[in-house]
């Protein structure tokens, strides 16, 4: 199976994604055509999503592989530093459980919303067990006096494995172009 | 924008039942004006940056002390300056990046250059254009050199002040501050990164939070909630002889206190609970790094600095102010170079802990704003600082809010409130 030159910085990916898109040379993906690959990663960034801005966080481990997994919220600022600060690591599932019992449970902060608007979902490697995909997430904020202001934006890459027929994350890093927060981080992105 | 401060007769009181502070310090302008000119730009230190920040020649970083926009570099010769962030021509920024590497500080608006020392070294067009043009034969580029500061290095700390009279840093922070931060910065560092928090709220809430070791297990329920915290572990609640610094520590008990006298001593708080674990505990597992075994240290250094170790998480933090209602906390975590790898992974797991979306810290930064919202309309009412008898005494406990008194007497003291608390 042919292999797409794995690219990680944003410069990189512009030019891959003008010039030859390797992808198309491959008809399918653990037996799943290429196009019905990128409608299934869409699904899972938009379930994904919902689950968030539903507030279904119980939910949200479920999307990342249960066996292994990493999750991290960076600035775009460490990273182009070379630095390797996040705001959130997690290098487990149970991490990520403890991260929301945490916060219905312990942490104390204002009730607000999230809203997640998710595009340019870009498949830009393909390898036997995981694909690498980059898209662009902004995250709207709507405080409890009914304001609405964006929170994040950034991109997402993340290495997405096949586990029992359902798309999960192994590795989904957060990168966020917004390296000021505001005020605080509770939610996951 | 400067008010005049014709009545500066505070209420600012030692009463019978604890040491009060006028909600308007918060929320004036007038206050807020005054502390740029008397504590940021006046007799203080301000931290500014660590030099492992600037490892090369040439090196800057763009901050600010207060809201005053400064440059820290590190010369040719290897001297770290610090310099206001504005030409000397037509007062335009000089450095517009937040970082980079220079081999001069060239204004990008007419094109004035200055070296990394400080010194102008070129204006284009100085002798005009085919004689025609060009600046008076009085001009002088010797008188043009930039505002510099004067600098402190401690230990790799890096520290400011306008003032050309404030004591030198050894003096201004005292012996044990000293030898907390030269414990700390006791081998060389490694940088792991920023993380940046922009609170609606006024900075001197963060200072009244970073010194007040009462809140402690009571606003952060992470460890609660979890069946993790111990709160009779044994701690000190310190401030310098000018009370300008204070210097909280908590040891790991000698033996684990159990958990019945936990649910005693928290029996009036809203959440104890010891029915959740962590499912992956792994986001604690530590070493102790420290001979003294000290799980926690919060040193807060007036006017700008908190240096912290919790668990094995070592970090500055440095307030930037924007205005009475907005400051920025700038968390700076570091590690040792001679760190080896699980020791990364260690300091990177329980940074979870801490920053804006800390596990145990993200509260602090709504506790800023539910006070700064709740006051805004009622500057002569006070609060009360009783916790631990109501003054400025240091404790070899933390049951206390007196750090907190400390830092208000300064306060009143720097900007020249009359007030018995000065005294």
């Amino acid at each position: 199976m042919d292999t797409v030159a794995a690219v990680t910085t944003s410069q990189s990916v512009a030019t891959a994604a003008m010039q030859n898109d390797e992808l198309l040379k491959q008809s399918t993906w653990q037996g799943v055509s290429v196009m019905e690959t990128q409608w299934r990663v869409e699904r899972l960034l938009s379930r994904y999503a919902a689950c968030i801005d539903d507030d279904a966080l119980e939910q949200w481990p479920a999307f990342f592989a249960s066996d292994a997994c990493r999750y991290e919220i960076i600035t775009r600022e460490n990273v182009e530093r070379g630095m390797p600060l996040a705001l959130m690591f997690c290098t487990s599932q149970g991490m990520l459980f403890d991260r929301i019992v945490s916060l219905r449970e312990a942490n104390i902060y204002p009730q607000r919303w999230y809203r997640h608007v998710i595009s340019n979902v870009l498949i830009q490697s393909v390898d036997e067990d995981s694909l690498t995909v980059q898209s662009s997430y902004v995250v709207f904020q709507t405080r409890r006096n009914g304001q609405t202001d964006i929170f994040s934006a950034g991109k997402y890459l993340d290495r997405i494995v096949m586990r029992d027929g359902e798309l999960k994350f192994a590795e989904k890093r957060v990168i966020a172009d917004t390296h000021r927060v505001d005020t605080l981080l509770v939610a996951p992105i | 924008m400067n008010a005049p401060m014709t009545s500066f007769n505070k209420p600012w009181i030692t009463s019978p039942d604890g040491f009060r502070v006028p909600y308007e310090v918060f929320t004036d302008q007038s206050y807020y004006d005054q502390e740029q000119e008397k504590i940021f730009r006046g007799e203080a230190w301000s931290f500014v940056g660590l030099e492992a920040e600037l490892p090369n020649k040439g090196d800057f970083k763009a901050t600010a002390i207060g809201d005053t926009p400064v440059i820290v570099t590190r010369d040719q010769e290897g001297r770290i300056h610090v310099f206001k962030n504005r030409c000397m021509h037509r007062g335009a920024f000089l450095v517009r990046e937040s970082r980079g590497n220079a081999k001069s500080f060239d204004c990008v608006y007419h094109q004035w250059s200055f070296d990394l020392t400080g010194a102008l070294r070129g204006v284009p067009m100085r002798r005009g254009v085919r004689g025609e043009g060009g600046m008076p034969a009085a001009f002088d580029m010797a008188n043009f050199h930039l505002d510099e500061l004067r600098v402190a290095n401690l230990n790799g700390v890096i520290f400011a002040t306008f003032s050309e009279t404030v004591e030198p840093i050894e003096d201004y922070l005292g012996e044990e501050i000293v030898a907390t931060v030269k414990r700390i910065f006791n081998r060389p560092i490694r940088i792991l990164g920023d993380q940046r928090q922009y609170v609606h709220g006024n900075w001197k809430l963060y200072a009244e939070n970073t010194r007040d070791p009462y809140h402690g297990s009571l606003l952060h329920l992470f460890h609660n909630t979890f069946g993790l915290y111990r709160a009779t572990q044994t701690g000190f609640s310190h401030m310098d002889a000018s009370k300008r610094h204070s210097l909280l520590k908590v040891r790991a008990a000698a033996a684990p206190t159990s958990e019945a006298e936990d649910k005693e001593v928290y029996k009036d708080v809203r959440s104890y609970n010891t029915e959740f674990r962590l499912q992956d505990p792994s986001i604690l597992a530590g070493r102790q790094e420290f001979d003294d075994g000290s799980t926690l240290i919060i040193n807060a250094i007036f006017p700008n600095l908190l240096l912290q170790q919790i668990a094995n998480t070592l970090a500055v933090r440095q307030s930037v102010t924007y205005a009475p209602d907005a400051f920025e906390i700038v968390w700076t975590l570091f590690g040792y170079e001679d760190d080896d790898e699980e020791m990364q992974l260690i300091r990177m797991k329980q940074s979870n802990l801490i920053g804006p979306a800390g596990l145990i810290s993200m509260e602090d930064g709504e506790a800023v704003e539910i006070v700064h919202e709740a006051v805004v309309r009622d500057g002569k009412k006070t609060s009360v600082l009783a916790m631990g008898g109501g003054y400025a005494e240091s404790s070899e406990h933390m049951i206390t809010e007196a750090p907190i008194i400390g830092f208000w007497q300064n306060y009143a003291r720097y900007l020249g409130l009359t007030s018995d608390a000065a005294k």
